[in-house]
Protein backbone atom coordinates (compact mmCIF):
# COMPACT_ATOMS: atom_id res chain seq x y z
CA UNK A 1 0.00 0.00 0.00
CA UNK A 2 3.31 2.17 0.71
CA UNK A 3 4.50 1.66 -2.78
CA UNK A 4 0.96 2.59 -4.39
CA UNK A 5 0.78 5.75 -2.40
CA UNK A 6 4.41 7.10 -3.21
CA UNK A 7 4.04 5.98 -7.12
CA UNK A 8 0.11 7.09 -6.91
CA UNK A 9 0.62 9.89 -9.53
CA UNK A 10 2.61 8.00 -11.96
CA UNK A 11 0.26 5.14 -11.64
CA UNK A 12 -2.62 7.01 -12.77
CA UNK A 13 -0.66 8.30 -15.67
CA UNK A 14 0.00 4.84 -16.74
CA UNK A 15 -3.69 3.99 -16.76
CA UNK A 16 -5.07 7.41 -18.27
CA UNK A 17 -1.96 6.73 -20.79
CA UNK A 18 -2.91 3.28 -21.44
CA UNK A 19 -6.54 3.78 -21.79
CA UNK A 20 -6.16 6.38 -24.18
CA UNK A 21 -3.63 4.05 -26.39
CA UNK A 22 -5.98 0.99 -25.94
CA UNK A 23 -8.98 3.16 -27.19
CA UNK A 24 -6.90 4.76 -29.70
CA UNK A 25 -5.70 1.00 -31.10
CA UNK A 26 -10.01 -0.04 -31.09
CA UNK A 27 -10.15 2.83 -32.92
CA UNK A 28 -7.58 2.61 -35.94
CA UNK A 29 -8.96 -1.49 -35.83
CA UNK A 30 -12.04 -0.19 -36.93
CA UNK A 31 -11.16 2.42 -39.02
CA UNK A 32 -14.13 1.73 -41.42
CA UNK A 33 -16.36 2.12 -38.02
CA UNK A 34 -17.25 5.65 -37.32
CA UNK A 35 -19.63 4.50 -34.71
CA UNK A 36 -17.13 3.33 -32.47
CA UNK A 37 -16.41 6.91 -31.35
CA UNK A 38 -19.69 8.61 -32.13
CA UNK A 39 -20.80 9.39 -28.77
CA UNK A 40 -17.73 11.55 -27.86
CA UNK A 41 -17.54 13.64 -30.79
CA UNK A 42 -21.26 13.91 -31.08
CA UNK A 43 -21.27 15.56 -26.98
CA UNK A 44 -18.11 17.38 -28.11
CA UNK A 45 -19.84 18.75 -31.08
CA UNK A 46 -22.97 19.65 -29.52
CA UNK A 47 -21.13 21.52 -26.77
CA UNK A 48 -19.11 23.65 -29.33
CA UNK A 49 -21.00 24.28 -33.00
CA UNK A 50 -24.14 26.36 -30.68
CA UNK A 51 -21.66 28.74 -29.83
CA UNK A 52 -20.91 28.69 -33.62
CA UNK A 53 -23.95 28.89 -35.43
CA UNK A 54 -24.76 31.79 -32.87
CA UNK A 55 -21.88 33.88 -33.51
CA UNK A 56 -21.47 32.98 -37.25
CA UNK A 57 -25.70 34.16 -37.40
CA UNK A 58 -24.58 37.11 -35.56
CA UNK A 59 -21.72 38.30 -37.89
CA UNK A 60 -23.66 37.72 -41.22
CA UNK A 61 -26.81 39.85 -39.86
CA UNK A 62 -24.58 42.14 -39.03
CA UNK A 63 -22.51 41.89 -42.07
CA UNK A 64 -25.99 41.99 -44.47
CA UNK A 65 -27.30 44.90 -42.28
CA UNK A 66 -24.15 47.22 -43.16
CA UNK A 67 -24.12 45.82 -47.02
CA UNK A 68 -27.77 45.75 -48.05
CA UNK A 69 -28.89 48.81 -46.28
CA UNK A 70 -26.03 51.03 -44.95
CA UNK A 71 -23.08 51.12 -46.74
CA UNK A 72 -24.50 51.51 -50.34
CA UNK A 73 -21.63 53.12 -52.69
CA UNK A 74 -21.08 52.82 -55.99
CA UNK A 75 -24.05 50.53 -56.20
CA UNK A 76 -25.49 52.54 -59.22
CA UNK A 77 -22.57 52.42 -61.11
CA UNK A 78 -21.64 48.78 -60.24
CA UNK A 79 -25.60 47.78 -61.64
CA UNK A 80 -24.97 49.43 -64.28
CA UNK A 81 -22.03 47.65 -64.95
CA UNK A 82 -23.71 44.39 -64.41
CA UNK A 83 -26.68 45.16 -67.09
CA UNK A 84 -23.88 45.76 -69.49
CA UNK A 85 -22.11 42.41 -68.85
CA UNK A 86 -25.64 40.77 -68.68
CA UNK A 87 -26.28 42.15 -72.32
CA UNK A 88 -22.46 40.72 -73.50
CA UNK A 89 -23.38 37.59 -71.60
CA UNK A 90 -26.28 36.73 -73.29
CA UNK A 91 -25.34 37.56 -76.29
CA UNK A 92 -22.48 34.89 -76.16
CA UNK A 93 -24.73 32.33 -74.40
CA UNK A 94 -26.46 32.37 -78.05
CA UNK A 95 -23.30 30.83 -79.75
CA UNK A 96 -22.73 28.55 -76.49
CA UNK A 97 -26.58 27.48 -76.95
CA UNK A 98 -26.11 26.30 -80.70
CA UNK A 99 -23.01 24.64 -79.14
CA UNK A 100 -24.10 22.96 -76.92
CA UNK A 101 -27.60 21.89 -78.85
CA UNK A 102 -25.44 20.20 -81.10
CA UNK A 103 -23.66 18.54 -78.74
CA UNK A 104 -26.97 16.95 -76.97
CA UNK A 105 -27.91 15.75 -80.46
CA UNK A 106 -24.59 13.60 -80.59
CA UNK A 107 -24.68 12.27 -77.33
CA UNK A 108 -28.34 11.43 -77.92
CA UNK A 109 -26.78 9.94 -81.08
CA UNK A 110 -24.28 7.66 -79.04
CA UNK A 111 -26.94 7.09 -76.26
CA UNK A 112 -24.77 9.16 -73.79
CA UNK A 113 -25.87 8.97 -70.18
CA UNK A 114 -24.35 11.99 -68.03
CA UNK A 115 -24.80 12.71 -64.98
CA UNK A 116 -25.60 16.18 -63.69
CA UNK A 117 -25.85 18.18 -60.41
CA UNK A 118 -29.95 18.17 -59.73
CA UNK A 119 -30.21 19.43 -55.93
CA UNK A 120 -28.11 21.33 -54.13
CA UNK A 121 -28.53 22.92 -50.48
CA UNK A 122 -26.65 26.04 -49.09
CA UNK A 123 -25.04 25.40 -45.92
CA UNK A 124 -22.96 28.16 -44.10
CA UNK A 125 -19.52 27.33 -43.02
CA UNK A 126 -19.08 27.84 -38.79
CA UNK A 127 -16.12 26.78 -37.59
CA UNK A 128 -13.06 24.10 -38.26
CA UNK A 129 -11.89 21.15 -36.89
CA UNK A 130 -9.15 23.26 -34.70
CA UNK A 131 -6.28 21.29 -35.86
CA UNK A 132 -3.76 21.81 -38.27
CA UNK A 133 -3.39 18.35 -39.19
CA UNK A 134 -7.29 17.59 -39.67
CA UNK A 135 -8.19 19.93 -42.67
CA UNK A 136 -12.09 19.52 -42.01
CA UNK A 137 -14.80 22.01 -41.58
CA UNK A 138 -18.04 22.25 -40.11
CA UNK A 139 -21.19 23.53 -41.56
CA UNK A 140 -24.49 24.45 -40.44
CA UNK A 141 -26.73 21.56 -42.26
CA UNK A 142 -27.07 17.66 -40.74
CA UNK A 143 -29.30 15.24 -40.59
CA UNK A 144 -31.99 17.55 -39.66
CA UNK A 145 -31.69 18.89 -43.14
CA UNK A 146 -31.48 15.60 -45.53
CA UNK A 147 -26.85 15.70 -45.41
CA UNK A 148 -26.16 12.61 -45.80
CA UNK A 149 -22.09 10.99 -45.44
CA UNK A 150 -20.41 11.30 -49.04
CA UNK A 151 -22.33 14.05 -50.47
CA UNK A 152 -20.19 16.26 -52.60
CA UNK A 153 -19.46 20.11 -51.46
CA UNK A 154 -18.46 22.55 -53.91
CA UNK A 155 -18.27 26.27 -54.13
CA UNK A 156 -19.54 28.20 -57.31
CA UNK A 157 -15.52 28.31 -58.13
CA UNK A 158 -14.97 24.45 -57.33
CA UNK A 159 -15.09 21.19 -55.24
CA UNK A 160 -14.43 21.82 -51.94
CA UNK A 161 -14.57 18.28 -50.30
CA UNK A 162 -16.93 15.84 -49.21
CA UNK A 163 -19.63 15.30 -46.10
CA UNK A 164 -17.74 13.17 -43.80
CA UNK A 165 -19.57 12.79 -40.56
CA UNK A 166 -23.23 14.09 -40.31
CA UNK A 167 -24.83 15.01 -36.43
CA UNK A 168 -27.97 16.46 -35.85
CA UNK A 169 -27.79 19.93 -37.31
CA UNK A 170 -23.80 20.10 -38.20
CA UNK A 171 -21.80 18.07 -40.34
CA UNK A 172 -18.07 18.03 -40.73
CA UNK A 173 -16.87 18.11 -44.59
CA UNK A 174 -13.48 16.58 -45.26
CA UNK A 175 -11.65 19.00 -47.49
CA UNK A 176 -9.67 17.92 -51.19
CA UNK A 177 -6.32 19.51 -49.16
CA UNK A 178 -6.72 16.75 -46.08
CA UNK A 179 -4.33 13.76 -46.42
CA UNK A 180 -7.22 11.10 -46.19
CA UNK A 181 -9.23 12.71 -49.00
CA UNK A 182 -9.04 11.49 -52.50
CA UNK A 183 -10.92 12.60 -55.67
CA UNK A 184 -11.01 11.15 -59.12
CA UNK A 185 -9.55 13.91 -61.40
CA UNK A 186 -8.95 14.35 -65.12
CA UNK A 187 -6.68 17.33 -66.71
CA UNK A 188 -9.03 19.07 -69.28
CA UNK A 189 -6.61 19.11 -71.83
CA UNK A 190 -4.53 15.89 -71.94
CA UNK A 191 -7.48 13.87 -70.40
CA UNK A 192 -5.28 12.76 -68.21
CA UNK A 193 -6.74 11.35 -65.09
CA UNK A 194 -5.32 10.37 -61.85
CA UNK A 195 -6.20 11.30 -58.09
CA UNK A 196 -6.30 14.30 -56.60
CA UNK A 197 -4.59 13.72 -52.74
CA UNK A 198 -3.79 16.16 -49.96
CA UNK A 199 -0.34 16.52 -48.48
CA UNK A 200 0.12 17.03 -44.55
CA UNK A 201 1.33 20.64 -45.04
CA UNK A 202 -2.29 20.89 -46.70
CA UNK A 203 -1.32 21.33 -50.41
CA UNK A 204 -3.18 19.13 -52.70
CA UNK A 205 -1.78 17.00 -55.47
CA UNK A 206 -2.18 14.61 -58.16
CA UNK A 207 -0.94 11.23 -58.54
CA UNK A 208 -1.06 8.16 -60.73
CA UNK A 209 0.22 10.15 -63.80
CA UNK A 210 3.20 8.07 -65.60
CA UNK A 211 6.06 10.30 -65.50
CA UNK A 212 6.57 9.74 -69.31
CA UNK A 213 3.40 11.90 -70.10
CA UNK A 214 3.52 15.63 -70.56
CA UNK A 215 1.80 18.03 -67.92
CA UNK A 216 1.83 21.81 -68.51
CA UNK A 217 1.42 23.96 -65.28
CA UNK A 218 -1.60 26.18 -65.92
CA UNK A 219 -3.85 22.73 -67.00
CA UNK A 220 -7.16 23.17 -65.75
CA UNK A 221 -7.97 20.04 -62.99
CA UNK A 222 -11.41 18.90 -63.31
CA UNK A 223 -13.51 15.92 -61.94
CA UNK A 224 -13.41 13.03 -63.94
CA UNK A 225 -16.88 11.57 -61.95
CA UNK A 226 -14.71 7.87 -61.19
CA UNK A 227 -15.14 8.43 -57.49
CA UNK A 228 -19.18 8.56 -57.67
CA UNK A 229 -18.99 11.21 -55.58
CA UNK A 230 -18.28 14.17 -57.75
CA UNK A 231 -20.22 14.83 -60.91
CA UNK A 232 -17.47 15.02 -63.87
CA UNK A 233 -16.71 18.33 -64.82
CA UNK A 234 -16.77 19.91 -62.24
CA UNK A 235 -13.44 22.56 -61.71
CA UNK A 236 -10.78 21.80 -59.10
CA UNK A 237 -8.06 23.99 -59.74
CA UNK A 238 -5.38 24.62 -61.60
CA UNK A 239 -1.96 22.76 -62.18
CA UNK A 240 1.03 24.91 -60.90
CA UNK A 241 3.86 22.62 -60.44
CA UNK A 242 5.34 19.49 -62.19
CA UNK A 243 8.30 16.99 -60.72
CA UNK A 244 8.96 13.62 -61.38
CA UNK A 245 7.70 11.54 -58.43
CA UNK A 246 8.58 8.01 -56.94
CA UNK A 247 7.58 5.08 -59.12
CA UNK A 248 7.66 6.48 -62.09
CA UNK A 249 4.43 8.95 -61.55
CA UNK A 250 4.94 12.20 -61.28
CA UNK A 251 4.10 14.51 -58.70
CA UNK A 252 1.65 17.48 -59.67
CA UNK A 253 0.96 19.89 -57.81
CA UNK A 254 -2.66 22.02 -58.06
CA UNK A 255 -4.14 25.16 -56.93
CA UNK A 256 -7.78 24.36 -55.81
CA UNK A 257 -10.03 26.73 -57.40
CA UNK A 258 -12.13 27.22 -54.77
CA UNK A 259 -10.05 29.55 -51.26
CA UNK A 260 -10.09 26.26 -48.77
CA UNK A 261 -8.62 28.91 -46.21
CA UNK A 262 -11.62 31.41 -46.67
CA UNK A 263 -14.44 29.67 -46.87
CA UNK A 264 -18.16 31.19 -45.91
CA UNK A 265 -20.52 29.47 -48.15
CA UNK A 266 -20.93 26.33 -49.58
CA UNK A 267 -23.10 23.94 -51.88
CA UNK A 268 -23.99 20.30 -50.38
CA UNK A 269 -25.12 18.51 -53.75
CA UNK A 270 -27.72 16.67 -52.04
CA UNK A 271 -28.99 14.91 -55.03
CA UNK A 272 -27.13 13.58 -58.30
CA UNK A 273 -29.42 12.33 -61.64
CA UNK A 274 -27.75 10.94 -64.14
CA UNK A 275 -30.18 10.73 -67.78
CA UNK A 276 -29.59 10.14 -70.99
CA UNK A 277 -28.70 12.80 -73.14
CA UNK A 278 -31.66 14.60 -75.30
CA UNK A 279 -31.70 17.24 -78.20
CA UNK A 280 -32.87 20.76 -77.61
CA UNK A 281 -36.34 20.60 -78.78
CA UNK A 282 -36.85 24.68 -78.78
CA UNK A 283 -35.65 25.96 -81.79
CA UNK A 284 -31.95 28.11 -81.95
CA UNK A 285 -32.29 31.92 -80.37
CA UNK A 286 -30.43 33.64 -82.74
CA UNK A 287 -28.46 36.70 -81.89
CA UNK A 288 -30.90 38.71 -84.09
CA UNK A 289 -32.95 37.61 -81.23
CA UNK A 290 -31.11 39.31 -78.81
CA UNK A 291 -30.10 42.43 -80.79
CA UNK A 292 -33.98 43.01 -81.46
CA UNK A 293 -35.04 42.94 -77.88
CA UNK A 294 -31.95 45.10 -77.28
CA UNK A 295 -34.05 47.84 -79.63
CA UNK A 296 -35.70 50.68 -78.52
CA UNK A 297 -39.26 50.69 -78.69
CA UNK A 298 -42.34 52.91 -79.03
CA UNK A 299 -45.54 51.60 -76.44
CA UNK A 300 -48.80 51.29 -78.68
CA UNK A 301 -51.00 54.28 -77.72
CA UNK A 302 -53.65 53.65 -75.55
CA UNK A 303 -57.02 53.34 -77.30
CA UNK A 304 -58.87 56.24 -75.38
CA UNK A 305 -55.39 58.43 -75.40
CA UNK A 306 -55.50 61.59 -76.96
CA UNK A 307 -53.71 62.07 -80.04
CA UNK A 308 -49.86 63.01 -79.81
CA UNK A 309 -49.66 61.77 -76.39
CA UNK A 310 -47.60 59.11 -75.96
CA UNK A 311 -48.68 57.46 -72.43
CA UNK A 312 -46.45 54.56 -71.20
CA UNK A 313 -48.37 51.77 -70.00
CA UNK A 314 -47.28 49.83 -66.79
CA UNK A 315 -44.32 47.49 -66.99
CA UNK A 316 -45.05 43.74 -67.46
CA UNK A 317 -48.14 44.74 -69.56
CA UNK A 318 -46.80 46.27 -72.56
CA UNK A 319 -45.90 44.22 -75.50
CA UNK A 320 -43.90 45.41 -78.14
CA UNK A 321 -44.96 44.19 -81.26
CA UNK A 322 -42.14 44.54 -83.43
CA UNK A 323 -39.68 43.22 -81.34
CA UNK A 324 -42.01 40.50 -80.32
CA UNK A 325 -42.66 39.38 -84.49
CA UNK A 326 -39.42 39.92 -85.18
CA UNK A 327 -37.19 38.21 -82.13
CA UNK A 328 -40.30 35.48 -81.31
CA UNK A 329 -40.06 35.95 -77.55
CA UNK A 330 -41.34 38.24 -74.83
CA UNK A 331 -38.69 40.95 -74.98
CA UNK A 332 -37.77 40.86 -71.13
CA UNK A 333 -36.94 44.48 -70.86
CA UNK A 334 -39.67 46.01 -71.80
CA UNK A 335 -42.62 43.14 -71.24
CA UNK A 336 -41.45 41.01 -68.11
CA UNK A 337 -41.31 37.07 -68.20
CA UNK A 338 -45.22 35.98 -68.26
CA UNK A 339 -46.39 38.61 -71.21
CA UNK A 340 -48.08 36.67 -74.10
CA UNK A 341 -46.33 36.25 -77.10
CA UNK A 342 -47.56 36.41 -80.50
CA UNK A 343 -49.29 33.19 -82.03
CA UNK A 344 -46.03 33.00 -84.11
CA UNK A 345 -43.90 33.24 -81.07
CA UNK A 346 -41.18 30.85 -80.57
CA UNK A 347 -40.82 29.28 -76.94
CA UNK A 348 -39.09 31.58 -74.23
CA UNK A 349 -35.33 30.45 -73.88
CA UNK A 350 -34.33 30.42 -70.07
CA UNK A 351 -32.45 33.60 -69.04
CA UNK A 352 -28.66 32.99 -68.55
CA UNK A 353 -27.13 31.95 -65.38
CA UNK A 354 -30.69 31.12 -64.03
CA UNK A 355 -30.86 27.91 -63.62
CA UNK A 356 -33.34 25.21 -64.85
CA UNK A 357 -33.75 21.79 -66.35
CA UNK A 358 -31.66 22.91 -70.02
CA UNK A 359 -29.00 24.29 -68.31
CA UNK A 360 -28.72 21.45 -65.51
CA UNK A 361 -28.66 19.06 -67.79
CA UNK A 362 -24.72 19.62 -69.04
CA UNK A 363 -22.68 19.39 -65.91
CA UNK A 364 -19.78 21.37 -67.00
CA UNK A 365 -22.06 24.16 -68.21
CA UNK A 366 -24.48 24.26 -65.50
CA UNK A 367 -21.88 25.76 -62.53
CA UNK A 368 -22.31 24.78 -58.92
CA UNK A 369 -24.90 27.88 -58.22
CA UNK A 370 -26.96 26.56 -61.31
CA UNK A 371 -29.52 24.39 -59.70
CA UNK A 372 -29.88 24.98 -56.10
CA UNK A 373 -32.74 24.39 -53.57
CA UNK A 374 -32.93 26.04 -50.59
CA UNK A 375 -31.11 29.50 -51.91
CA UNK A 376 -27.31 29.51 -53.33
CA UNK A 377 -24.48 32.08 -53.20
CA UNK A 378 -26.18 33.70 -56.04
CA UNK A 379 -29.02 33.89 -54.30
CA UNK A 380 -26.88 36.52 -52.44
CA UNK A 381 -25.36 37.83 -55.30
CA UNK A 382 -28.73 38.76 -57.04
CA UNK A 383 -29.23 40.90 -53.95
CA UNK A 384 -26.90 42.68 -53.26
CA UNK A 385 -27.02 43.85 -57.74
CA UNK A 386 -30.71 44.55 -58.21
CA UNK A 387 -32.33 42.42 -60.75
CA UNK A 388 -33.55 44.71 -63.42
CA UNK A 389 -37.20 44.66 -62.99
CA UNK A 390 -38.23 43.54 -66.11
CA UNK A 391 -36.20 40.09 -66.04
CA UNK A 392 -37.53 37.00 -67.02
CA UNK A 393 -38.11 34.17 -64.23
CA UNK A 394 -36.62 30.74 -65.42
CA UNK A 395 -38.78 28.69 -67.00
CA UNK A 396 -38.62 24.99 -67.89
CA UNK A 397 -38.82 24.16 -71.59
CA UNK A 398 -41.86 24.08 -73.36
CA UNK A 399 -43.49 20.61 -73.50
CA UNK A 400 -44.25 21.47 -76.88
CA UNK A 401 -43.23 23.35 -80.04
CA UNK A 402 -45.45 25.81 -81.82
CA UNK A 403 -43.11 25.38 -84.75
CA UNK B 1 1.82 24.94 -0.13
CA UNK B 2 5.19 23.46 -2.34
CA UNK B 3 8.77 24.26 -2.17
CA UNK B 4 10.14 25.45 -4.95
CA UNK B 5 14.14 24.84 -6.64
CA UNK B 6 14.38 28.08 -7.58
CA UNK B 7 12.92 30.78 -4.97
CA UNK B 8 13.49 28.80 -2.48
CA UNK B 9 10.71 29.77 -0.60
CA UNK B 10 7.30 27.98 -0.45
CA UNK B 11 4.53 28.77 -3.65
CA UNK B 12 0.92 28.74 -3.63
CA UNK B 13 -1.45 26.08 -4.71
CA UNK B 14 -4.25 27.93 -6.46
CA UNK B 15 -7.61 26.12 -7.05
CA UNK B 16 -10.46 27.30 -10.08
CA UNK B 17 -14.47 27.18 -9.61
CA UNK B 18 -15.73 25.33 -10.79
CA UNK B 19 -17.31 27.54 -13.67
CA UNK B 20 -13.99 28.73 -14.41
CA UNK B 21 -12.81 25.13 -14.71
CA UNK B 22 -15.41 23.84 -17.27
CA UNK B 23 -15.98 27.00 -18.99
CA UNK B 24 -12.35 27.92 -20.13
CA UNK B 25 -11.15 24.84 -21.61
CA UNK B 26 -14.28 24.76 -23.36
CA UNK B 27 -13.96 28.66 -24.78
CA UNK B 28 -10.57 27.75 -25.93
CA UNK B 29 -11.29 24.55 -27.90
CA UNK B 30 -14.43 26.88 -29.38
CA UNK B 31 -12.07 29.76 -30.38
CA UNK B 32 -9.36 27.25 -31.54
CA UNK B 33 -12.40 25.85 -33.86
CA UNK B 34 -13.68 29.11 -35.06
CA UNK B 35 -11.03 32.08 -34.58
CA UNK B 36 -8.88 30.38 -37.38
CA UNK B 37 -12.09 30.56 -39.67
CA UNK B 38 -11.80 34.18 -40.17
CA UNK B 39 -8.36 34.24 -38.74
CA UNK B 40 -6.35 31.52 -40.81
CA UNK B 41 -2.95 32.74 -39.27
CA UNK B 42 -4.11 31.66 -35.95
CA UNK B 43 -4.03 28.52 -36.78
CA UNK B 44 -0.53 28.43 -35.47
CA UNK B 45 -1.70 28.67 -31.82
CA UNK B 46 -2.78 25.63 -29.52
CA UNK B 47 -5.44 27.63 -26.74
CA UNK B 48 -5.82 24.08 -25.28
CA UNK B 49 -2.65 23.40 -24.93
CA UNK B 50 -1.91 26.95 -23.16
CA UNK B 51 -4.73 26.36 -20.95
CA UNK B 52 -4.15 22.76 -19.84
CA UNK B 53 0.14 24.32 -19.22
CA UNK B 54 -1.73 27.01 -17.07
CA UNK B 55 -4.19 24.40 -14.97
CA UNK B 56 -1.41 22.27 -14.27
CA UNK B 57 1.10 24.82 -12.89
CA UNK B 58 -1.33 27.00 -10.99
CA UNK B 59 -2.65 23.48 -9.36
CA UNK B 60 0.15 22.16 -8.89
CA UNK B 61 -1.37 18.62 -8.95
CA UNK B 62 0.23 15.69 -10.97
CA UNK B 63 -3.13 13.86 -11.05
CA UNK B 64 -5.39 17.47 -11.32
CA UNK B 65 -2.80 18.32 -14.65
CA UNK B 66 -3.02 14.94 -16.30
CA UNK B 67 -6.49 14.81 -16.19
CA UNK B 68 -7.30 18.37 -17.08
CA UNK B 69 -4.78 17.64 -20.43
CA UNK B 70 -6.17 14.68 -20.67
CA UNK B 71 -10.18 15.79 -20.88
CA UNK B 72 -9.04 18.80 -23.49
CA UNK B 73 -7.18 16.59 -25.52
CA UNK B 74 -10.00 14.00 -25.75
CA UNK B 75 -12.24 17.00 -25.95
CA UNK B 76 -9.91 18.55 -28.92
CA UNK B 77 -10.01 15.16 -30.75
CA UNK B 78 -13.47 14.85 -30.91
CA UNK B 79 -13.43 17.65 -33.28
CA UNK B 80 -11.74 16.13 -35.54
CA UNK B 81 -12.04 13.41 -38.20
CA UNK B 82 -9.05 11.49 -36.60
CA UNK B 83 -9.28 9.23 -33.95
CA UNK B 84 -9.80 10.52 -30.64
CA UNK B 85 -6.22 9.98 -28.56
CA UNK B 86 -3.88 11.54 -30.41
CA UNK B 87 -4.74 14.90 -28.85
CA UNK B 88 -5.05 13.44 -25.83
CA UNK B 89 -1.97 11.74 -24.86
CA UNK B 90 0.25 14.77 -25.97
CA UNK B 91 -1.69 16.98 -23.42
CA UNK B 92 -2.17 14.11 -20.77
CA UNK B 93 2.14 14.47 -21.41
CA UNK B 94 1.88 17.68 -20.90
CA UNK B 95 -0.35 17.98 -18.01
CA UNK B 96 1.83 15.41 -16.28
CA UNK B 97 5.22 17.37 -17.21
CA UNK B 98 3.85 21.15 -16.27
CA UNK B 99 2.11 20.08 -12.92
CA UNK B 100 5.39 18.41 -12.44
CA UNK B 101 7.65 21.49 -13.11
CA UNK B 102 5.00 23.89 -11.33
CA UNK B 103 5.36 21.83 -8.06
CA UNK B 104 9.70 22.30 -8.42
CA UNK B 105 9.39 25.91 -10.33
CA UNK B 106 8.41 29.51 -9.87
CA UNK B 107 6.54 30.33 -12.43
CA UNK B 108 5.08 32.79 -11.88
CA UNK B 109 7.21 35.43 -13.93
CA UNK B 110 6.66 35.88 -17.41
CA UNK B 111 10.32 34.36 -18.34
CA UNK B 112 9.74 31.57 -16.56
CA UNK B 113 6.16 31.29 -18.46
CA UNK B 114 7.82 31.97 -21.81
CA UNK B 115 10.51 29.33 -21.92
CA UNK B 116 8.16 26.62 -20.18
CA UNK B 117 5.84 27.53 -22.35
CA UNK B 118 8.00 26.74 -25.56
CA UNK B 119 9.61 24.10 -23.80
CA UNK B 120 6.24 22.20 -23.33
CA UNK B 121 4.97 23.28 -26.70
CA UNK B 122 7.62 21.35 -28.51
CA UNK B 123 6.97 18.14 -26.11
CA UNK B 124 3.53 18.08 -27.21
CA UNK B 125 4.23 18.52 -30.68
CA UNK B 126 7.23 15.65 -30.50
CA UNK B 127 4.90 13.31 -28.10
CA UNK B 128 1.58 14.27 -31.06
CA UNK B 129 4.07 13.21 -33.33
CA UNK B 130 5.34 9.89 -32.58
CA UNK B 131 2.09 9.11 -31.92
CA UNK B 132 0.53 9.61 -35.00
CA UNK B 133 3.32 8.42 -36.89
CA UNK B 134 3.46 5.39 -34.37
CA UNK B 135 0.05 4.31 -33.78
CA UNK B 136 -1.98 5.72 -36.40
CA UNK B 137 0.10 5.94 -39.77
CA UNK B 138 -0.49 9.54 -40.42
CA UNK B 139 2.23 11.00 -42.68
CA UNK B 140 3.25 13.51 -40.98
CA UNK B 141 6.93 15.96 -41.92
CA UNK B 142 8.57 17.25 -39.46
CA UNK B 143 10.13 21.11 -39.54
CA UNK B 144 12.73 22.04 -36.59
CA UNK B 145 12.23 25.51 -37.83
CA UNK B 146 8.35 25.52 -38.02
CA UNK B 147 7.95 24.09 -34.58
CA UNK B 148 10.14 26.46 -32.90
CA UNK B 149 8.82 29.53 -34.48
CA UNK B 150 5.15 28.30 -34.04
CA UNK B 151 6.44 27.87 -30.57
CA UNK B 152 7.67 30.79 -29.84
CA UNK B 153 4.51 32.71 -31.05
CA UNK B 154 2.42 30.58 -28.25
CA UNK B 155 4.86 30.96 -25.66
CA UNK B 156 4.23 34.57 -26.28
CA UNK B 157 0.32 34.01 -26.48
CA UNK B 158 0.50 32.22 -23.27
CA UNK B 159 2.30 34.94 -21.09
CA UNK B 160 -0.02 37.51 -22.25
CA UNK B 161 -3.48 34.80 -21.77
CA UNK B 162 -1.94 34.02 -18.03
CA UNK B 163 -1.88 37.14 -16.89
CA UNK B 164 -5.48 37.19 -17.85
CA UNK B 165 -6.20 33.95 -16.46
CA UNK B 166 -4.26 34.89 -13.37
CA UNK B 167 -7.85 36.40 -12.14
CA UNK B 168 -9.74 33.27 -11.92
CA UNK B 169 -7.05 31.93 -9.21
CA UNK B 170 -8.50 31.38 -6.27
CA UNK B 171 -6.42 31.00 -3.06
CA UNK B 172 -5.88 27.57 -1.07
Amino acid sequence: MDVLGRYKNLIVLAAVLFAQILGLAVQVKRSTDPESSRLIRVWAVGAVTPFEKALVWIQSSTGNLWHSYLYLRGVRVENRQLKEQIERMRLEQVRLSQDADQARRLQALLAFKEQFISQTMAAQVIGLSGSEQSRSVYIDKGEKDGIKPDMAVITADGVVGKVLHVYGSTSLVLLISDQSSGVGAILEKSRLQGILRGTPAGEVTLEKIMSDETVLPGEPVLTSGGDRIFPKGLSIGTVTRVVPGSESFLTIRVKPAADLSKLEEVLVVTRIDERQAEPEQSGPMRAVDILAERLPSVPPKPENAPAGTATAKPPGTTQNPSASALSGTAAPAVSGANSAAGPDAKPKTPAPASGGPPVARKPAATGPGASTAGGSPQVKISQKTAKPPAEPKPQPPPEDNPQ
Amino acid sequence: MAITYTSGEQVEVYRFSLPATILIPLIAVFLQAWVPLRFHFFSIFDLPLLITIFFAMARRSQIAGLLTGALIGVLQDSLTHQPIGLYGLSKTVVGYGASSLGVKLDAENAGARLLLTLFFYVVHEVVYFLIARGLVSLHMEWSWQHELWSGLANAFLGVILYAVLDRFKQRT
